[in-house]
């Protein structure tokens, strides 16, 4: 990883709109105060046919997807060599590991018996069968590993730290981490594909109870592929608001490029999903015209949507956040709908999050940005120069507008 | 293309190859047999006549609140955490029945496959428990369960997960189940689950003319201990028990994993070939980064 590479932001942190931030998160935890004190039912909309709500649903299932940044960027960079997108590493893993810590916690939140959950450690204890073991394991597993990847972003800043200690701990161990950073980062692309794909393979345990145009058993597959694509996607997000909020060097050249990747991963996605539904002999349900076909045809019009404008060949940065936008609401839209929107467990039963659970999510996402602003402010982690021309990515720059001419 | 990426590509390919393979034989899973000494019931919807006395003698047997429902004393509508088991009523305007709920104990069940560390466990005669000990309220057994059986206390700050363990702690000290000794009608019996399924097929032969043509339970869903008779021109799915095919709710999902993960060989070798084209493509990209260092100097 080149340091020269990364800088703080630095600047004043405690902008009125850092407060609301605070705030927010000082309002979600005020109401985990009551979950904690009086059970999950005297705040939460679930139920026993809606065991799992929003904390679940958005701040796992949706969440880590969005957060898959880190995952899906250092995919490209190290394992298929596209080194030109190196500049969005880091910011993409702070992204993933504050993603899969609220994660995290959510689920420990959501927990009813939390009190027990040292017996996890008892791996004499594991079903070997549980999927959801699977998850949790690999998703704790990744909470430490992404934040392990993000320490050179710690031992740069803390090379020139007042403490001689921090400085010499610093010296001694940033060219450690150099060193092993390649099987780190190849343990950072192992475990988010086998959770990912097995949050998928989570449903196909509650059987008929998903609807037929979600349940499938490439569910493991289309989450896999949508992990990658939303990832990405969230890359471009993150991206564009923090060098306008930032005043940050403007990636937009890479941007663009990674949006032409998101919508290719769309699009197969798509067209595996047509393929699924007509290789089970289920298209005639797109017919039905219930809600499901409502869910399902929104979810196609957002992706084609932003398929179209991703691909355009020439893309303003409005655009393309646009564009990133509608493909990320269709992949949260599809994974939303296999937990709970396809979920139909009984006759009757209906699901809508309660004002607490709702507060808790925004609760937590607030207290993810505040924690990125904090770090972006003060570890380098975003791109610090405009593309140098000696560089890969100015050459390839340089080369493509030559070719253009 | 650089070289480098041309054969990171194709290592990747390979190890594509690699994991392909060990999932081809999507090795399905072998079907699961109930144990010799299984038990259960045989709950006949056509002797029920609704008098819930199952549904007090379950909740002293098993220590449960009655529950105040509005403006009924203890008559639960569903299932509940305080509620094992429970009389319900269909009506389709030419039938009325009583149906009974309780856990199915199936011989392959959904519960006993989400659980990460076994708090649901099969027991002894096929008896499926739950151990508080273990359990960390996660409810991917009620996301599991296509019956809708395992029920969460939402009210409580410590809660359980609360289900039907057949009075497993009657039968240990000889008993049977207590909403099967109270029975007037002896709607539900008690017995192994071979005799109950002799009963219910003799059931079946002798009246055909009483009874809809099937005994529910005897394949549905892998199987399950508690076996149903339903009166003649009601379907089950009518009654709170679907139609969920001859296949057990864990057999796909447990397919599609064992053959991904068989042996863990598959992961084990996705992470070298990652390792190795990380740590290649890392060394490759230093290298560069050296040469175009000393170009400038």
């Amino acid at each position: 990883m080149s340091h020269a590479a990364s800088s703080p932001v630095g600047g004043r942190l405690m902008t009125p709109a850092y407060k609301v931030l605070l705030a927010l998160a000082a309002i979600g935890a005020g109401f985990l105060v009551w979950r904690f004190l009086f059970g999950l039912g005297s705040m939460t909309a679930l139920s026993d046919s809606y065991p799992w709500g929003i904390w679940i649903a958005f701040d796992v299932v949706t969440g880590t997807a969005i957060a898959c940044g880190g995952y899906a960027v250092a995919l490209l960079v190290y394992a298929f060599n596209r080194w030109h997108y190196h500049p969005l590493v880091r910011s993409a893993i702070l992204t993933s590991a504050l993603g899969y810590t609220i994660a995290g916690l959510s689920v420990v939140i959501d927990l009813g018996r939390y009190w027990t959950l040292y017996g996890l450690a008892g791996i004499w204890n594991w079903n070997l069968n549980s999927i959801l073991l699977e998850v949790a394991i690999c998703i704790t597993a990744y909470v430490f590993v992404s934040w392990i990847e993000l320490s050179p972003a710690f031992l740069e800043r803390g090379r020139t730290a007042r403490s001689p200690r921090l400085r010499s701990f610093s010296e001694r161990w940033l060219p450690r981490m150099q060193r092993a950073l390649p099987f780190i980062i190849a343990l950072g692309l192992l475990l988010p594909t086998m959770h990912q794909s097995s949050l998928g393979s989570l449903m196909l345990l509650a059987g008929p109870k998903v609807h037929a145009l979600w349940s499938t058993p490439f569910l493991p597959l289309f989450f896999l592929i949508t992990c990658v694509a939303m990832g990405l996607g969230g890359v471009v997000l993150e991206s564009t608001i923090s060098s306008r909020a930032f005043g940050r060097p403007n990636e937009h050249s890479l941007l663009v490029r990674i949006g032409r990747v998101v919508a290719g991963l769309f699009a197969l996605f798509m067209v595996m999903r047509l393929a699924d539904l007509a290789f089970r002999g289920r298209l005639d349900m797109l017919l039905a015209f219930d809600r499901f076909t409502f869910w399902f045809t929104l979810e196609m019009l957002l992706a084609a949507a932003g398929i179209v404008v991703l691909l355009q060949p020439s893309l303003t940065r409005g655009r393309l956040f646009r564009a990133a936008m509608l493909v990320l609401l269709a992949g949260a839209l599809y994974r939303f709908s296999v937990f709970l929107i396809a979920y139909q467990p009984a006759p009757g039963a209906v699901y809508f999050p309660s004002l607490g659970e709702i507060m808790v999510t925004v609760g937590l996402v607030a207290a993810e940005i505040a924690v990125y602003i904090l770090i972006v402010r003060r570890f380098p982690i975003l791109a610090a120069l405009p593309p140098h021309p000696e560089t890969k990515v100015g050459r390839e720059e340089a080369h493509l507008a030559h070719a253009a001419h | 293309m650089s070289l480098s990426r041309r054969s990171a590509l194709k290592t990747l390919a390979a190890a594509g190859a690699a994991v392909a393979s060990t999932a081809a034989p999507a090795s399905a899973r072998e079907p699961k047999q109930a144990p010799a000494d299984a038990v259960g019931l045989l709950y006949d919807a056509t002797l029920c006549v609704g008098c819930k006395a199952c549904m007090v003698a379950c909740r002293e047997a098993n220590g449960l609140e009655p529950e105040d429902t509005e403006s009924r004393w203890d008559s639960p509508d569903s299932l509940s955490g305080n509620a094992k088991n429970i009389i319900k009523y269909y009506d389709d305007g030419e039938h009325s029945t009583f149906m009974k709920m309780q856990c199915m104990h199936c011989v392959d069940p959904g519960c006993v496959s989400a659980c990460m560390i076994g708090a649901f466990q099969k027991r002894e005669h096929g008896i499926v428990t739950w151990d508080g000990s273990k359990c960390v309220g996660c409810r991917y057994c009620q996301i599991a369960c296509p019956y809708g059986v395992p029920q969460f206390e939402w009210d409580k700050t410590f809660p359980k997960i609360v289900k039907c363990e057949l009075c497993a702690h009657r039968i240990a000290e000889g008993g049977i189940p207590a909403c099967v000794e109270v029975c007037p009608r002896h709607a539900v019996i008690y017995g192994t689950r071979d005799d109950l399924l002799a009963e219910a097929h003799r059931r079946l032969e002798n009246e055909p003319e009483r009874y809809e043509d099937k005994v529910y339970g005897e394949f549905d869903a892998g199987g399950t201990q508690v076996l149903y008779l339903a009166p003649r021109g009601v379907q089950f799915a009518s009654l709170g028990l679907p139609d969920l095919g001859t296949k057990s709710i864990p057999h796909l999902p447990e397919s599609i994993q064992h053959a991904i993960y068989k042996g863990f060989i598959a992961p084990i070798a996705l992470y070298g070939v990652l390792a190795v084209s990380a740590w290649r493509n890392h060394r490759q990209q230093q290298i560069e980064e050296a040469a175009a260092n000393n170009g400038e100097a």
